[in-house]
């Protein structure tokens, strides 16, 4: 067994340091110039953040104007999603495209806001929203159903133009 | 035997065989959309095309016959030329379907286009639209514009199943497939074309959209349809079987099975009536009580003796099952009744793969020891026994016939005591005093014997209350591997069952004849000591494919 090896600060203090006085007042004049600058704090939940189109919010399914969802169920979201978070059933429809989501489910308590879903998504029906207040206070209430997830068009034209801009 | 030169190694063929059976027996897969191993060549798709030294041409591997001193070639520049030409054009008018498409995961289209195509379509013109959603019966949906005209299904209706009532009509890029005038694509096979269809074009209506199959588990095991026993995979998801799959197996079923045993045979596993839960009747209705418990109040059936009490075993249960079903009348009754109720239907069976004994294991059951001649009474002298009111006490195995079975119930209310195994609800639990809950075929290890003398293991693809999916080895999908009872997809149905010779193990406990089995495999062990036919055998010879046992019955 070795003997305890004396602690070396990294720095030795100065005698000024020592004393702490001046090195106060030092923090507190920062603090008084601080305090006339302008300010970048939000009173949130007074005032709300609106987040710019490249915010990745909670993913939401597209619903078209007259009322029908885009998706299509092929679960291609849920299969790529990595922290399995969608669970796709569906269902036959008698319109064009065959196919439509007769449950959706996004378990809010997995999701991770990576956005894969959205780059996916062979139909653009799944885009991430601006939404960032996700609240519940049980594990049923964070399986959101198409109730929570189906959201106008008008709302998402943000994201969807940017995606248009940007995405592949 | 003859060889030639496949990519550079010399290889052996037998006399007769093509270039893609040849290679296939070598280990080399040549692409093939329109060739299948039981169907007659057609050699129209054209992937299969290689390269033969000192053949001008490319020439198509499925029907060029190999020859002596061959020198073939499925990686030439050439060959992979070709293949990405033929890719082309099947893909000029090919929909962008696959996110919607059920084949795709399992779709040959999909795989080659990754696997031997460039990955680009020059074709800039408008696709053409041709019929989607056609029903071309009451089983199989058609869509026209996945189609690739490869003429599986119609030579599988013809060849295989025997009924002429599907062909091509049209030519060029409107060539569609359509069924005769006035016909249906309702041959008791038809849903065969839905795996044999190389893409999505054929689909199973009551499997449509169902799941991705990339979602699902799949189980080898047997169908319990009818005595052919053909092999199968059973698919789950969320602990729930969504179709059945015919799972190839040349001395049984080949690639196929029937439309009934595909649909019909896992129904009742699925259903609301599932029993769970040990049950006893008190003051006229049944209680949900522990296992003990209802062993306990089984032990009644000690003031009964061989004379008053009959056994009635199930060619719907395993060997197992009956085996112990026999050991516990035999050591604790000394038995003299015992038989089983006989599933044949009379003219309904047929030359391709439908018999008419329509329960899967009627000759293991008889090999385990049930119905035997050493017994006094047969099936129909048991049910006199109870209209004469000698028989007083019953005891049943799982038989969802014998719960259809009029003559019987209706001698139910005559007895004393009643003990029944049941998958499901039906006219038998409603007289029982004890109703013993069953696992179904789906949930246990088992063997059945085919009417062949063919032994060959079920696999459970479905939990119970007592089983797990991966202590006990089950297969497992994505969503099994990582989901938790909170998710929706976790968080499944199950019921509160046990395999019946379980069930009889521990009964025979309060008789006074502890038996030491934890698994199926231990009783089949102690069966192969005991019974000549099983001699020797053991699960791992069975295996995935079954094994013929030694004493082979003759036909039934
Ligand atoms: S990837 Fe898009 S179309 Fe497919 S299921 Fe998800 S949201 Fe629906
Ligand atoms: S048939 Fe195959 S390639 Fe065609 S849409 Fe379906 S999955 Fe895709
Ligand atoms: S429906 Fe399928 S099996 Fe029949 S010709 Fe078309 S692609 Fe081939
Ligand atoms: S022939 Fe018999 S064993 Fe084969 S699938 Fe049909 S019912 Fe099942």
């Amino acid at each position: 067994m070795s003997g305890t090896v004396p602690k070396k600060r990294l720095k030795d203090l100065s005698f000024w340091q020592k004393i702490y006085v001046p090195e106060i007042i030092k923090g507190l004049s920062q603090t008084l110039k601080q305090m006339f600058q302008p300010s970048f704090t939000m009173e949130y939940p007074e005032v709300k953040f609106d987040p710019p189109a490249s915010y990745r919010g909670r993913p939401v399914l597209v619903q078209e104007e007259n009322g029908i969802e885009r998706c299509v169920a092929c679960g291609l979201c849920s299969r790529v999603c990595p922290a399995l978070a969608i669970e796709v059933q569906a269902g036959e429809t008698e319109r064009e495209k065959e196919r439509y989501p007769e449950k959706f489910e996004i378990n809010m308590l997995r999701c991770i806001f990576c956005g894969l879903c959205e780059e996916v998504c062979p139909e653009e029906a799944i885009v991430m929203s601006k939404d960032y207040e996700i609240v519940f206070t049980n594990r049923a209430d964070a399986l959101y159903g198409k109730d929570k997830l189906l959201t106008p068009i008008a709302k998402l034209q943000d994201r969807i133009n940017f995606l248009r801009q940007y995405k592949g | 035997m003859p060889k030639f030169t496949l990519n550079g190694k010399e290889v052996q063929f037998t006399e007769g065989q093509t270039i893609i059976q040849a290679a296939a027996n070598a280990g080399v897969d040549i692409p093939h959309f329109c060739w299948h191993p039981s169907l007659s060549v057609s050699g129209n798709c054209r992937v299969c095309m290689v390269e033969v030294e000192r053949i001008p041409k490319l020439v198509i591997a499925c029907s060029t016959i190999a020859a002596e001193g061959m020198v073939v070639n499925t990686r030439s520049e050439k060959t992979l030329a070709a293949r990405n030409a033929v890719m082309e054009f099947l893909l000029i008018n090919h929909p962008l379907d696959c996110p919607i498409c059920d084949e795709a995961g399992e779709c040959k289209l999909q795989d080659y286009a990754y696997k031997y195509s460039a990955g680009e379509s020059r074709f800039t013109e408008e696709k053409n639209n041709k019929k989607k959603r056609v029903a071309l019966g009451p089983a199989v949906m058609f869509d026209g514009e996945r189609c690739i005209s490869c003429s599986r299904c119609i030579r599988f209706c013809d060849e295989i199943a025997g009924k002429n009532q599907l062909t091509l009509v049209k030519r060029g890029d409107r060539v569609t497939i359509t069924t005769f005038p006035g016909k249906e694509l309702d041959n008791p096979y038809s849903l065969n074309v839905t795996d044999i269809c190389p893409v999505g074009a054929l689909t199973n209506r009551d499997f449509r959209f169902n799941s991705r199959v990339w979602d699902m588990s799949s189980t080898k095991t047997i169908c319990s349809g009818c005595s052919r026993g053909c092999n199968t995979d059973v698919w789950v998801r969320s602990n729930e079987i969504l179709r059945i799959t015919p799972r190839s197996n040349p001395d049984v079923n080949n690639f196929w099975m029937c439309d009934e045993g595909r649909l019909k045979t896992f129904r009742n596993v699925n259903a609301e009536d599932r029993v769970s839960g040990p049950q006893v009747r008190r003051e006229g209705k049944l209680q949900k009580v522990t296992w003990d418990e209802a062993y306990s109040a089984a032990g009644e059936l000690k003031s009964y003796t061989k004379e008053d009490i009959a056994f009635i075993g199930s060619p719907e249960a395993t060997v197992e099952d009956n085996y112990l079903l026999v050991k516990f009348a035999k050591s604790v009754f000394g038995i003299k009744h015992l038989s089983m109720l006989d599933h044949s239907v009379t003219g309904s069976g047929d030359e391709i793969l439908i018999r008419e004994d329509k329960s899967p294991n009627a000759v293991g059951a008889k090999m385990a020891g049930i119905a035997s001649e050493n017994d006094e009474l047969d099936f129909a002298g048991i049910l006199n026994g109870i209209k004469n009111g000698k028989i007083r006490a019953l005891y049943i195995l799982e038989d969802s016939k014998l719960s259809e079975y009029p003559q019987l119930i209706e001698l139910l209310s005559k007895l004393d005591f009643l003990v029944v195994h049941a998958v499901n609800y039906s006219p038998l639990t409603k007289y029982a005093n004890i109703v013993f809950p069953a696992a179904s075929y789906t949930e246990k290890n088992g063997v059945w014997v085919n009417f062949q003398g063919r032994a060959q293991r079920i696999r459970p693809a479905i939990t119970t209350h007592e089983t797990d999916r991966s202590i006990d080895g089950m297969s497992m999908s994505r969503l099994d591997k990582f989901g938790t009872k909170f998710d929706s997809w976790g968080n499944v149905n199950k019921v509160e069952a046990r395999p019946s010779w379980k069930i009889i193990a521990g009964l025979m406990t309060i008789f006074g004849h502890k038996q030491k089995f934890s698994m199926a495999e231990e009783v089949f062990r102690e069966m192969s000591d005991i019974i000549p036919a099983f001699k020797g055998e053991n699960y791992d010879k069975i295996g995935e494919s079954g094994a013929f046992i030694a004493g082979k019955p003759t036909a039934i």
